[in-house]
C-alpha cells in the first residue's frame, strides 16, 4: 500500500513579461516562497524535480540550487510538453511514496521569448555593435576562451590536472593508459562505435584538445539508445521460472548533485558528488569495492576515468595512478573497468549512456557476454555524471529471486 | 585614451589598479562571481562586495587546442588560487602554451589585456595570470 502525500507548501509568482528577471530569478522566488509556506528550507527537501520546456537540456534544476541552496540532494529535470510542471510534481510524489524521500520541492518554470535578460531587453535593434553589460556575470562578450575554459574537454582537463597536482605518480602517460586499456578493450565488443586498439604511443601522440587528453582521449559523438524493463521483486516471483532465472537485481540506484563547495563556484567539482553517490550506493547495497566484479563509469575523457577510480573507492585514496600503472582496472585484473570500451570507444549518445551501461553490466552477470566476459560476474557498478551536475551510481547483483 | 570596460562586471577598473571582486555572503563568507537570489551554502540574502587580492599560485590547468572560431589557441586555461583561498578562473597570459613551460604550483599575479573593441572605439579589457618571476 502507498504512503499518502500532502502539499506543505506552495506558491506562484504572478505571471507576466518580465523585462528585469531572469529564469533564476523566478524559480528562486517561487522556490523560496513555497518552502517558507510550508514553514521549511531546502536543508529539509530531500529530493528537488525542476520543470522547464526552454532550457529542460540545460540543467535548469543545479542552476536553480545555486540560487536557493546546494545540499547535495538528487535533482531531476523533468520535460513533458504543457505536462511539464504536472511531471516534475509526480517526480517528487513518486521519490516520496517510494520511501527514498520524507520531503521534496518541485518547481515550474519557464520564459518565453527572448526578454528578461537584464540589460538590453525590449530595445530597438541597434545599427552598430556596441558593448552592453548583460547577465549575472555583467559580461560584454561571450567570455569563453578569453578568461579560461567552461566547456567539457577543459574542464575534464583542468580536473585531471587537479587530481595530478594534490597526489603523486598521476600525470599525462597515466591518463593516457586509460583510453589505451578502454580502446584495448572495445575489440571485443560488436556494439563498440569504435573497435580498434591504439599503442600507448598513438595515444599520447594523437591530436592534443585539451592537456592533457588527446584526440584518442575524449569520447566521440554519435546515435544509439538503450532501455531497461524494471520489475518489482514481487510481480517477478509472478513471472516464469526462465525471466527470473536472467533477472538481474538492483541493489543501488542512488542520485546526487553538488553540495556547495569553494571551487565548484568556478569549476564544476565531479569528485564530491561521485564520491556520495558512490558512498550511498554502497550503503544501500551492503557491498564494498572489494565485492565488485566489473565496473561501467564515466570515461566521457580519460582525466575522469582516473578521477572515478579514486571517486568510486575502486583505489587507495589518492591512488588513481598507481591503479592504472598496475593494470588492476584491465580485463584480466583484479577489477575490470569498462571492458565494454567505455565512453571512450563504446561511444556516448548522452541520453543513451546511463542504461547502456546497465545492459553491459547486466549481460555480464547473466553469463550472456560472449567473447568479453567477465568470468564469474556476479556484483557490478555503473555510474555515470552529467555536468551542472548530477551523478547516478546503481549497483546490481545476480541474486536469488 | 579610448573608453574602456571590463568584460565581466567583476573585474574592476575604476577603482585603484585593476582588480577582482567577490560577493561574499554576510551570514557565512561563501563568495560568487554572479549575482545570486541567495547563498548556495547557507541560503542568506545579504552579499557584500569583496576586493580580492592580485597573487595566486596554478591549482590546476589546461591546454586547449580545439576551440571556437573566435578564440585563438592554442591557449592556457587555469584554476588560480588567490591568497585568501578563493579560486579564479582565466587564462594564463605571457608563457608559451607548452606543458614544459607552465606547471602546477606557478606562482602568477593578475594582468590586464584587450578582449576587443566595439564600434565606438570602445575596448573591452579582460583579465588573466601571467607567471611571476622567482
Amino acid at each position: 500500500m502507498s504512503r499518502d502525500v500532502w502539499v506543505l507548501g506552495t506558491s506562484m509568482t504572478k505571471f507576466m513579461r518580465y523585462k528585469d528577471k531572469d529564469l533564476m530569478d523566478l524559480g528562486a522566488e517561487a522556490a523560496l516562497a513555497a518552502l517558507a509556506d510550508g514553514g521549511v528550507t531546502i536543508a529539509d527537501m530531500d529530493v528537488m524535480a525542476v520543470g522547464c520546456l526552454a532550457e529542460a537540456a540545460g540543467g535548469v534544476g543545479q542552476r536553480l540550487q545555486k540560487q536557493i541552496g546546494q545540499t547535495g540532494i538528487p535533482v531531476y529535470n523533468v520535460a513533458n510538453a504543457c505536462a511539464t510542471g504536472a511531471t516534475a510534481l509526480r517526480t517528487v510524489i513518486l521519490s516520496i511514496k517510494a520511501g527514498e524521500a520524507e520531503m521534496g520541492l518541485a518547481v515550474g518554470l519557464e520564459q518565453m521569448g527572448k526578454m528578461g535578460l537584464l540589460g538590453g531587453a525590449g530595445r530597438a535593434k541597434a545599427t552598430k555593435h556596441v558593448y552592453e553589460p548583460a547577465g549575472r556575470y555583467g559580461s560584454v562578450m561571450p567570455t569563453e576562451g578569453v578568461i579560461g575554459t567552461g566547456v567539457m574537454p577543459g574542464v575534464f582537463a583542468q580536473a585531471g590536472m587537479e587530481y595530478a597536482n594534490l597526489n603523486d605518480g598521476v600525470g599525462f602517460e597515466q591518463f593516457a593508459k586509460v583510453a589505451e586499456k578502454n580502446h584495448a578493450h572495445s575489440v571485443l565488443n560488436p556494439l563498440a562505435q569504435y573497435q580498434k586498439a591504439f599503442s600507448l604511443e598513438e595515444v599520447m601522440g594523437g591530436e592534443m584538445i585539451a592537456y592533457p587528453n588527446t584526440i584518442l582521449m575524449c569520447c566521440p559523438t554519435g546515435d544509439g539508445a538503450a532501455a531497461a524493463v524494471v520489475v518489482s521483486g514481487e510481480k517477478l516471483k509472478t513471472l516464469p521460472a526462465e525471466a527470473q532465472r536472467r533477472a538481474v537485481k538492483i541493489s543501488a540506484s542512488i542520485m546526487t548533485s553538488d553540495p556547495w563547495s569553494e571551487g565548484g563556484q568556478v569549476q564544476p567539482d565531479i569528485n564530491t558528488l561521485t564520491r556520495n553517490a558512490a558512498a550511498q550506493a554502497y550503503e544501500a547495497a551492503g557491498v564494498g569495492p572489494e565485492d565488485l566484479d566489473l565496473v561501467e563509469l564515466h570515461d566521457c575523457f580519460a582525466s575522469a576515468e582516473l578521477l572515478h577510480y579514486d571517486n568510486l573507492q575502486l583505489c587507495e585514496p589518492g591512488g588513481a595512478g598507481d591503479f592504472i600503472d598496475s593494470r588492476a582496472p584491465w580485463r584480466d585484473g583484479r577489477l575490470p573497468v569498462n571492458v565494454s570500451g567505455g565512453l571512450l570507444s563504446k561511444g556516448h549518445p548522452l541520453g543513451a549512456t546511463g542504461i547502456a551501461n546497465v545492459y553491459e553490466v547486466t549481460t555480464h552477470l547473466r553469463g550472456e557476454a560472449g567473447d568479453r566476459q567477465i568470468e564469474g560476474a556476479k556484483v557490478g557498478l555503473t555510474h555515470v555524471i552529467g555536468l551542472g551536475s548530477a551523478c547516478s551510481v546503481h549497483i546490481l547483483e545476480k541474486a536469488a529471486v | 585614451m579610448g573608453k574602456q570596460v571590463p568584460i565581466v562586471d567583476y573585474l574592476v577598473l575604476d577603482d585603484g589598479p585593476p582588480h577582482l571582486v567577490q560577493q561574499r555572503c554576510t551570514s557565512c563568507g561563501a563568495g560568487y562571481f554572479d549575482r545570486r537570489n541567495a547563498c548556495a551554502r547557507c541560503g542568506a540574502l545579504e552579499f557584500e562586495s569583496v576586493r580580492i587580492g592580485g597573487d595566486g599560485v596554478i591549482r590546476t590547468f589546461t591546454i586547449v587546442h580545439r576551440a571556437a572560431p573566435n578564440v585563438p589557441t592554442p591557449y592556457i586555461s587555469a584554476v588560480v588560487e588567490v591568497a585568501e583561498g578563493v579560486q579564479v578562473k582565466a587564462n594564463i597570459l605571457g608563457i608559451e602554451p607548452d606543458p614544459a613551460q607552465v606547471h602546477l604550483g606557478m606562482s602568477v599575479r593578475l594582468a590586464t589585456f584587450v578582449a576587443g573593441t566595439d564600434d565606438d572605439g570602445t575596448e573591452a579589457i579582460a583579465f588573466g595570470y601571467e607567471p611571476v618571476d622567482a
